[in-house]
């Protein structure tokens, strides 16, 4: 699965994008951050405060307890400041 | 039948007049074209510039889906969003809404309605550079842009 990210949460991860091969107790965006923050300390400090980060399963927002099922890019990010 | 917004996401700065004259040129039905232009502001002296980093796709496609809303609650006869990424000085241009319909209130209402949900939803971070050389940091999501976007729930 392809995983982006974005704005603080991409400087802190220290990459843009990486491609993730999911465990089978992996099922929902929880589920995933989860695992994430298990690969290093980059992403564990990404995710310390997960309840802040926003979620967009192939570019839609979606929150936390959605399915993971057929799914082919999760993107992670803060809240936004456009406009 | 509703109207097909126009959503452009660019680097290039954009014109308030030629994007308004794609949406009355020819016609004779508009009694209302309400524009808002966003800038970027120098914080009183702060700021060197504002680097915006967007999601590309998704940008695009959360900026259509809030677009397309608006055309379903008022009847509007055109639509334009445009909203730049990149790094953009002070004075610049970062984006743009041009709603036009037979009457006033639409367009006002419309226009008011994307600037909202384009705050909240659509997929862009601002980056300060200070005139000093730092980096001064991401620009935090503010609570009274969230409670602005909640108001039209029920509206």
């Amino acid at each position: 699965m392809n995983i982006r990210y974005f704005a603080w949460v991409r400087e802190k991860v220290g990459i843009e994008e990486e491609t993730v091969t999911l465990p089978d107790h992996v099922a929902t965006v929880a589920d995933l951050i989860t695992h994430l923050k298990t690969l290093d300390d980059n992403h564990a400090a990404a995710f310390a405060d997960e309840e802040v980060i926003r979620v967009a399963v192939d570019q839609e927002h979606v929150e936390a307890d959605t399915p993971l099922q057929g799914a082919r890019e999760v993107a992670f990010f803060p809240p936004m400041t456009g406009g | 039948m509703t109207v097909t917004p126009t959503v452009r996401v660019q680097a290039d700065d954009f014109d308030v007049d030629t994007e308004t004259k794609h949406l009355t040129g020819g016609r004779h039905d508009v009694g209302a074209v309400v524009s808002f232009t966003g800038l970027c502001r120098d914080e009183g002296g702060r700021l060197a510039a504002l680097e915006l980093e967007h999601y590309p796709g998704m940008a695009e496609a959360e900026i259509s889906r809030i677009a397309e809303d608006a055309c379903r609650r008022w009847p509007l006869t055109g639509l334009t969003v445009v909203h730049r990424h990149g790094k953009l000085a002070p004075g610049a241009n970062i984006v743009l809404v041009v709603a036009a319909s037979a009457h006033r209130q639409a367009a006002f209402d419309a226009a008011n309605y994307l600037m909202d949900f384009l705050k909240t939803r659509a997929p862009f971070w601002k980056k300060e550079h200070l005139k000093t050389g730092e980096t001064s940091g991401w620009v935090e999501a503010k609570a009274i842009d969230d409670a602005a976007a909640t108001r039209w729930n029920g509206a």
